[in-house]
């Protein structure tokens, strides 16, 4: 008896052991992505500018370069890390392996949103973009989840997908029908739809922080809400989980994650899908560990994709959302193809 | 384990305007198997919802210990009376263990860590449902029999006094069907756990339960020994379907052997 509640122990021991070495790795991989993304762009700079541009000495051009670049890696790393984790909630209150902000619209509605709120109400401030966004990404997501759920089967991933990606449609075309007569607003508008962390600075960061912090709280106290909903409603509810509330407390917290990010930085695709379904492969199904390396991976791969954009068009840089468009699109046709597309 | 035992109070309960359930009264009998039976779409899921707190019912109560299941807390209701359903999803790559570990939710607190009696539970669990082997081996490798006795091992985990299964048997082999009710006694003898469980089959049903209750539109037909319920007028009235009924050889409870209007020596007239 003992002996084997030994081995159930060690059991659950190795697998722990296995994941606090993936960790250490994702800690090293986000550490690696942020130094790159401060030295390289379109000009390098080396360690000695970094350091003095990070303690803000801007007296040379290359010091300066570090002074714009740092800001520019927290954003990317604080949109990517609030858009992995809530992907990653996302495919657990809807048990869809294909569930992700860009995919199930959200953050299409939350950037219509915000340039409604631009274009007819003459919204000019950050804090007004944040709560225009959250606003958006909760509708959207409570429409999208409405309409995926009518019919047979309930909310099936693939008709939660297929509801997704019409919502995402139209509400882009609405976006662009809004901006397309407004030539006042449409170029500030469209470098922001298109996805950028180009233009961060501190004071573009500090707005969203709030959100950002309730939002990732609200996400990380769901892992173990996650967990049980994993088994099925009926099965989460009789090991004693209030599934109505731990699914709307969880999307709560995806949707702040969302609308805050896509406020600051355009609506961007993909992050959210690919790095849960990455995690999922190095720590398995427990959301408890999957959470947070969502959160650390999706900062890394948003700063490396971010690296990435300005390298390629050297000297000039594409916008961060082009490039996350590119890297995940293959992924996506993976996961499709790959794993059976099923419920989680 | 002194309680008052699970019981059903003019129950009325259905899905939208269907009352699938009507004013139904039924008391399970503490520490025995009891299995309900009855026709497709007669309320036999339904019930085993209600008894759960799955469904809230329209009318009517389930009481636990004498106090009414749907105003106890989800978490505490949980460390009491654990249900096993038809068709629980399983994540994909999750192993044995971390599965059978989901056993102990209700018995941790919100920021409660994973304690050695939870790893004895855990391990307790694996060893009754002989699963012990596979602790580390993933879920989605397993046979449909395996697979089936993790789940229960996962019901057992959460150590509670009353455990209702929907249909546990459902897609298994006859040998894994045999295996699983196997289990269920075991469990009943050793640790006095009152089991309730929807069967489909229904000499197997007759052979491994104490109770039987037979359903008919929403209602229970019949309730008792084997003995008393599987009676030829009984299935006859419940399932429609004509029947002899003999004792079954090897274990002395009734054996239902349907009539059809094939391949039987009496027509299924008589």
């Amino acid at each position: 008896m003992s002996d084997i509640a030994l081995s159930a122990a060690m059991t659950l021991a190795r697998s722990r052991h296995r994941r606090l070495l993936w960790l250490g790795v994702a800690v090293l991989v986000l550490a690696g992505a942020g130094v790159l993304s401060v030295s390289l762009g379109t000009r390098d700079v080396d360690w000695r500018d970094i350091v003095a541009g990070a303690t803000g000495t801007t007296d040379t051009l290359a010091r300066a370069v570090v002074a714009v670049r740092v800001p520019r890696t927290v954003m990317a790393a604080l949109a990517g890390a609030a858009l992995g984790l809530a992907g990653a909630v996302m495919q657990g209150v809807t048990r869809n392996p294909l569930a992700d902000p860009g995919i199930l619209g959200v953050n299409a509605g939350a950037a219509m949103a915000v340039v409604i709120g631009m274009a007819w109400f003459g919204m000019a401030t950050l804090t007004g973009y944040i709560w225009a966004a959250i606003a958006g990404a909760a509708l959207t997501a409570a429409f999208v989840y409405a309409i995926g759920s009518v019919g047979r089967g309930g909310a099936t991933p693939l008709k939660l997908a297929l509801a997704g990606t019409a919502t995402m449609v139209a509400t882009s075309s609405f976006t662009t029908a809004i901006i397309l007569p407004r030539n006042d607003i449409a170029g500030g508008v469209q470098a922001w739809q298109v996805g950028g962390v180009g233009g961060a600075s501190f004071d573009v960061i500090a707005p969203c922080l709030p959100f950002l912090a309730v939002g990732a709280a609200l996400s990380l106290m769901s892992a173990r809400s996650l967990n049980l909903l994993a088994l099925g409603d009926d099965a989460a509810a009789a090991l004693g989980a209030r599934v109505a509330w731990a699914r709307a407390g969880a999307a709560l917290g995806a949707v702040l994650l969302c609308g805050a990010a896509t406020a600051a930085c355009g609506p961007l695709i993909f992050v959210g899908l690919v790095v849960p379904h990455l995690c999922r492969l190095l720590v398995g199904a427990d959301y408890r560990w999957l959470l947070p390396f969502s959160a650390l991976l999706g900062a890394a791969l948003l700063i490396g994709t971010d690296v990435l954009a300005r390298l390629l068009a050297r000297p000039s840089e594409l916008d961060v959302g082009i490039v996350t468009a590119f890297v995940g699109a293959p992924v996506f046709i993976w996961i499709v193809r790959q794993r059976r597309v099923r419920e989680l | 384990m002194p309680m008052q035992p699970l019981t059903v109070e003019t129950l009325s309960a259905g899905y939208g305007q269907a009352a699938i359930l009507r004013g139904l009264n039924l008391t399970v009998p503490t520490g025995r198997i009891t299995a309900i039976v009855g026709a497709n779409a007669c309320g036999k899921s339904t019930l085993l919802r209600c008894m759960s707190r799955l469904l809230k019912p329209e009318q009517g109560q389930v009481l636990l210990d004498g106090r009414a299941i749907h105003r106890t807390p989800p978490r505490e209701l949980a460390r009491r009376l654990g249900l096993l359903p038809q068709t629980p999803l399983a994540p994909g790559g999750i192993t044995v263990a971390d599965l059978v570990s989901h056993g102990r939710h209700p018995h941790k607190g919100l920021l409660a860590r994973w304690s050695a009696e939870d790893d004895r539970a855990v391990a307790r669990a694996l060893t009754a449902t002989r699963t012990d082997t596979l602790a580390d081996r993933d879920l989605d490798a397993l046979s449909g029999g395996q697979r089936q006795r993790v789940w229960i091992a996962m019901a057992l985990a959460q150590e509670t006094d009353v455990l209702l299964l929907d249909e546990p048997t459902t897609y298994l082999d006859i040998n894994h069907q045999i295996e699983v009710l196997d289990l269920l006694v075991d469990l009943n003898r050793d640790r006095q756990t009152t089991i309730v469980m929807v069967l489909h089959d229904l000499n197997l049903a007759a052979r491994y339960a104490d109770t039987l209750v037979a359903m008919k539109n929403g209602a229970i037909h019949a309730a008792g020994p084997p003995q008393e319920v599987l009676t030829e007028a009984t299935v006859e009235q419940a399932f429609g379907l004509p029947c002899r009924i003999i004792p079954d050889p090897t274990s002395g409870k009734p054996m239902v052997l349907p009539l059809g209007r094939h391949n039987t020596t009496e027509s299924s007239a008589a």
